[in-house]
């Protein structure tokens, strides 16, 4: 994998201010320290509700969703915390929801692989596999018809792109040339099988040319390398001139579901997941910005106390709400 | 007898049938995995290797639509759905093509398809990995459906299923997964289309499908205690439905309780007693009662899963509010 571990360079960096640089190793900061938390809870059994964690691929939904704007609206997956708070959802509300309290942002129905956010442009993460890859065409739809400036994100495994919705989906966005961006985090596994199991031609950026539309495979573990790319498409898309899907290779640490490494089953090698560790993107990110002298050891150190505490704050946030009302179960079905 | 689990059953009768019949194949998601279809394909792939047990990409639609057309040219594919829930993307391949094909070309070609469908609920995992699709594919002429509650029945129906000459939907529920029981070693067949009385009884009859079988058992046995005999039926086959012996058992009790743990409007229980108040009405003593689902989408919080699956407690005050 070597498109995996290109440098971050200072060529990157160019016209981003240090501010957000900072905010981008902050968000990267704050999905691994949730979902290491999470990991954690679950083990303990505080978390019952099944979670896909997003560790390893912090960078993408961080870099994506840092060139976005509050308005644009992204859809998630089953693997949906690190694009809810990369998108700027609030822990304490998913915190709540993954301990099925009514506080939490679905009111405890959904769980983790059903977490919302609409005001800050998450209207929801399904379960099912490419399941919002057409929801974002269509909300980019109603964004050119209203010609309201949105930009739409569907983010999507490696596996999605194994169902047909989702070359039904890349043709029509093309061809009405909608103002959507296709992230595709490829992380190699669909579930148990690896991506060579499923598809004799694995280059997935390489499927939208047959649609006319740009396809660029990049280093998703690479946060700036993800941030450029995606704000060039999402100004792209923003000017009219249609979608792009971007391959951003990249891997979960963990199993499929829940805290497990999923090296024990025989599914894929300790050697495999070490290299992938060594490389891992935040680790890259942070390494950079103090050689660099962007970051100082106090400022990491204040950006670090800063997520702890937001953490503990909505861990305590979501034990201490009460659990939904028997009779919530009947409730909202359909909107009165 | 020996005593395997309903996940062993389904094991072994998959595993027999590929023995005993070359064109028998396995093919659908997670079929390799060791999670994903529980421990119901163990050892599959190493004895029959991957040509005849396929673990797929995540294509429902496309490869459901390849085991139709595998079965058009002579083989009888068993294509596995993890979870019902992503039978969804399916359903074209089943209603419109696989169900419809042998009446729509005036019963030339038939389609020998076993389509095996996984109920998958609880645990916190909310309303698209929790669905009891049963009525829905009930409501499909064309298509068998089976729901076996038992070892025994998970084994002969799995076997039947198979050597069924028609589309047949085989719907098991990793609730009963470790559930154990009476399983000859060798092949048998449970017929498609017949009930089981799982107790005697005069005082009520309870109707339950699948797990709710397992449930009203219970439940009849609590009931007994109270001095009230309910009769048990486990219907396992939705298509065909045993009317003679669902309207056997009303005669004799004239009190009907309907436990199928899935949606409740225009759903199995809606239909038996539709079919029930057509057909003997007359020989009703008391409302039917349905103990089923509420009609919203599964929660995910524990509590709300609590009051939202119905146990044989739901059966027994169902019962005794007829009695």
């Amino acid at each position: 994998m070597k498109q995996c571990s290109n440098p971050i360079t200072m060529e990157l960096v160019k016209g981003i201010p240090t501010t957000v640089l900072w905010k981008i190793y902050m968000t990267m900061l704050k999905i691994r320290m949730v979902e290491e938390k999470i990991a954690d809870l679950i083990t303990r059994k505080e978390i019952i509700c099944p979670c896909h964690l997003y560790i390893g691929q912090e960078a993408v939904a961080t870099g994506v969703c840092t060139a976005l704007e509050n308005n644009d609206y992204v859809f998630s997956t089953h693997r949906s915390h690190g694009h809810y708070i990369a998108k700027g959802g609030s822990i304490k509300l998913m915190m709540a929801e993954l301990y099925g309290r009514v506080t939490g942002c679905s009111r405890g129905r959904g769980g983790s692989m059903h977490i919302t956010s609409p005001l800050v442009g998450l209207p929801g993460s399904s379960a099912i596999v490419a399941g919002t890859i057409p929801l974002a065409v269509g909300t980019a739809l109603a964004f050119s018809i209203k010609k309201n400036g949105g930009v739409s994100v569907a983010f999507f495994g490696d596996g999605a792109t194994d169902e047909g919705v989702f070359y039904e989906s890349l043709n029509f966005a093309a061809l009405k040339k909608l103002p959507i961006i296709f992230i595709c985090e490829n992380n190699l596994y669909s579930t148990h099988m690896h991506i060579s199991a499923r598809q004799l031609n694995g280059n997935i950026y390489k499927k939208a040319q047959i649609f006319k539309m740009p396809g660029i495979q990049i280093d998703g573990n690479n946060v700036l390398e993800v941030f450029q790319a995606a704000s060039e498409a999402i100004e792209d898309a923003r000017n009219g001139k249609g979608p792009t899907l971007l391959e951003c290779m990249t891997y979960r640490w963990r199993g499929h579901v829940g805290p497990n490494w999923d090296i024990d089953k025989g599914l894929r090698s300790k050697e495999e997941v070490e290299w992938w560790v060594d490389n891992c993107p935040l680790k890259r990110l942070e390494e950079f910005l103090l050689k660099e002298n962007i970051l100082s050891e106090s400022k990491k150190k204040q950006i670090s106390k800063q997520v702890n505490e937001e953490i503990e704050e909505a861990i305590e946030f979501a034990k201490e709400s009460p659990f939904p009302d028997k009779s919530e179960v009947l409730n909202d079905v359909f909107k009165s | 007898m020996r005593k395997l689990s309903y996940a062993q059953a389904i094991n072994e009768g998959l595993k027999q049938m590929m023995r005993e019949d070359k064109s028998v194949f396995l093919i659908g998601q997670g079929v390799t995995s060791p999670w994903y279809v529980g421990t119901t394909t163990v050892g599959l792939l190493d004895e029959f290797g991957d040509e005849r047990v396929i673990d797929t990409p995540v294509s429902e639609n496309g490869i459901t639509g390849a085991a139709v057309g595998a079965a058009l040219a002579g083989m009888r594919p068993i294509v596995t759905h993890p979870r019902m829930d992503f039978m969804y993307y399916a359903m074209d391949q089943i209603a419109n093509h696989a169900a419809n094909w042998y009446y729509m070309f005036g019963g030339k070609i038939n389609v020998p398809l076993t389509i095996r469908g996984i109920i998958n609920r609880g645990g916190e995992q909310a309303a698209q990995h929790s669905q009891a699709l049963q009525a829905i594919f009930t409501h499909i002429p064309g298509l068998k459906v089976v729901m076996p509650s038992t070892p025994y029945d998970a084994k002969g129906l799995l076997i039947s299923s198979v050597q069924d000459d028609n589309p047949v939907l085989y719907i098991d529920d990793r609730w009963l997964y470790e559930l154990k029981g009476d399983v000859p070693e060798e092949i048998y067949t449970v017929p498609i289309g017949r009930g089981v009385v799982r107790e005697a009884g005069k005082d009520v009859t309870i109707l339950a499908t699948s797990y709710m079988a397992y449930e009203a058992t219970k439940a009849a046995a609590r009931l007994k205690k109270e001095g009230i005999d309910a009769e048990v039926i486990d219907i396992r086959s939705l298509k065909p439905l045993d009317e003679a012996l669902i309207f056997e058992s009303v005669r004799k009790t004239g009190k009907l309780v309907i436990a199928d743990a899935a949606w409740k409007t225009c759903g199995m229980a809606a239909e038996v007693s539709a079919l029930v108040s057509e057909n003997i009405f007359e020989c009703l003593k008391a409302p039917i009662k349905r103990v089923c689902l509420p009609d919203t989408p599964a929660p995910a919080s524990s509590v709300l899963e609590e009051v939202y699956f119905p146990k044989d407690k739901d059966i027994i005050l169902a019962v005794k509010s007829i009695i």
